[in-house]
């Protein structure tokens, strides 16, 4: 059976531009949640995200490249680089045909639609800008990735809400375990901090306001949670078949183990516990491991009423007697909901504690809840050696990604 | 009115080019300009001159002269039907070839 390990991260968030600064974040429970910087947000109820701060552009494109590339493009390609850059890939020519790129995001383009609509509605243009379709689709970041790179195997773009780059990197997963492809570039990238997608957000009614103190807005599994806050960014994996990433001498930082997935098929908002549970079950199972060989649960945990207790009952479900062993928490106090790249932005949190045998804690956490009774590890980052670990995605629709990852020895 | 400095000043905007570098004489091809970027110039055209290139006129365009002459018969509101056919039978030439 062909193994797969990750050689590689890119991950730019409200938390860090690379995964080292990332990760220290987190681990020192640093929240990246602001008052919104990219428009006057005055007139909204809700006015902090997790931005990508001091974020330019220009930085990293020259201007005609970025004519076609909207702001979740941008974030993709950012995090390709660096995770093709620190897994010190190079794929010749006759290579690339095995060599692919899953992207997920929830939303594509958000801003270039924003940008066409307001234009056609509130302005009353008559056209367009014809870059609008290629910078919008859901699919332009992986195909930029894949031109970027040569990538001209198996690639496409999973768009399923706040699971989507979960089922971004499990398919990529699947790809090389099931002899498709020897390398992929898997993960996912999210640009929502738009008026208009705020305002939509606002509605649903699930959302932090953080009262005057956005650092502190999103405190996922705590008796005081208020709702989730809407982050942005991209985090990218380079997953390498073992054999392949062992010839080219490759740096190992944890092997993908198991992919799990399933549909609640109940409500289009609410959580069942039935189908997360399935796809835990899944991702043990494929993994030839039990619960108790879990250490570590990075959970979806986007801090509102719902999702927090039903996950708590997925885990007890899923996890026995263990799930009040196992360490668990939610960086999305950190770094925010960043929607279709929320999954790969923790897989890459996952790895990297994994790798480095640290927990990084749930941050803003203030009173215990009765429905919320496992270990969070509030605030406070803890060291303990992780044999292996979970990374759970239960998206708006049901449809839910769970990855497991393990120490690689 | 003669549009070609502000055809040229135009696509050497859209194209990020050097306008020194366009001359009346180029062609899409040597300006490095794909089907993409023709139809980013074409919007911009239509922008600034608060026209409509017909899409078969449009397509006709493979380089500033052509550009130029077949804006300045849409802005001069004359008959283009000779430009639309030409066009036409350009693009059937094309397909049949």
């Amino acid at each position: 059976m062909r193994r797969v390990v990750v050689t590689g991260l890119g991950v730019i968030a409200a938390t860090g531009k690379d995964p080292n600064t990332f990760f220290t974040n987190l681990v020192q429970g640093r929240s990246g949640i602001r008052r919104i910087s990219q428009f006057d947000p005055s007139a909204l109820s809700v006015q902090i995200a997790a931005e990508v701060p001091d974020y330019c552009p220009a930085d990293h494109f020259p201007n005609k490249r970025l004519d076609l590339l909207d702001r979740f493009t941008e974030f993709g390609l950012v995090a390709a680089r660096q995770a093709v850059a620190a897994s010190g890939l190079e794929v010749p020519e006759e290579q690339q045909p095995r060599f692919g790129v899953v992207m997920g995001s929830g939303m594509g383009g958000a801003q270039t639609y924003e940008v066409g609509y307001c234009s056609l509605f509130a302005k009353g243009a008559t056209r367009v800008h014809p870059f609008t379709i290629p910078k919008s689709m859901h699919n332009a970041a992986a195909s930029q990735i894949c031109m970027e790179f040569g990538a001209q195997g198996p690639s496409l773009a999973t768009s399923t809400a706040c699971s989507s780059s979960g089922h971004a990197i499990g398919t990529a997963f699947q790809y090389i375990k099931f002899n498709l492809a020897d390398v992929m570039l898997a993960g996912g990238s999210e640009s929502p901090i738009t008026f208009g997608i705020m305002r939509f957000w606002e509605s649903v009614r699930v959302m932090a306001t953080g009262n005057g103190d956005a650092s502190r807005a999103c405190r996922p599994f705590s008796g005081d949670r208020e709702g989730l806050v809407l982050g942005e960014g991209a985090a990218v994996l380079v997953l390498e078949e073992l054999e392949h990433a062992r010839q080219r001498g490759a740096t190992i930082c944890a092997e993908l183990a198991g992919y799990g997935l399933s549909s609640d098929a109940g409500h289009i908002t609410q959580p069942t516990i039935d189908g997360p549970t399935r796809a835990i079950r899944m991702a043990l199972n494929e993994g030839g491991l039990s619960p108790e060989d879990v250490d570590y649960i990075n959970a979806h945990g986007t801090g509102t009423r719902l999702n927090d207790a039903t996950e708590t009952q997925v885990i007890k479900n899923a996890f026995g007697d263990h799930a009040r062993k196992v360490a668990i928490s939610s960086t999305k106090s950190m770094h925010g909901h960043a929607m279709g790249a929320t999954a790969a932005l923790e897989a890459a949190g996952t790895v990297l504690a994994v790798q480095n045998g640290v927990v990084p804690p749930t941050a803003n956490y203030t009173v215990p809840d009765p429905e919320c009774d496992l270990d969070y590890v509030p605030n406070q980052a803890r060291e303990i050696p992780i044999r292996a670990a979970i990374s759970n995605s239960f998206a708006f629709g049901g449809l839910n990604a769970v990855l497991l990852f393990r120490r690689f020895e | 009115m003669d549009v070609t400095p502000k055809v040229i000043e135009i696509i050497a905007r859209e194209q990020h080019l050097d306008p020194d570098a366009i001359t009346l004489d180029s062609t899409f091809q040597e300006l490095g300009i794909d089907s993409l970027d023709g139809v980013n110039i074409l919007f911009a055209l239509e922008e600034e001159f608060k026209i409509d290139i017909p899409d078969s006129v449009a397509q006709n365009m493979r380089g500033v002269r052509q550009v130029v002459d077949s804006l300045t018969r849409v802005l001069e509101g004359g008959d283009i039907s000779d430009l639309v056919a030409m066009a036409k039978s350009d693009a059937q030439a094309v397909t049949t070839n």
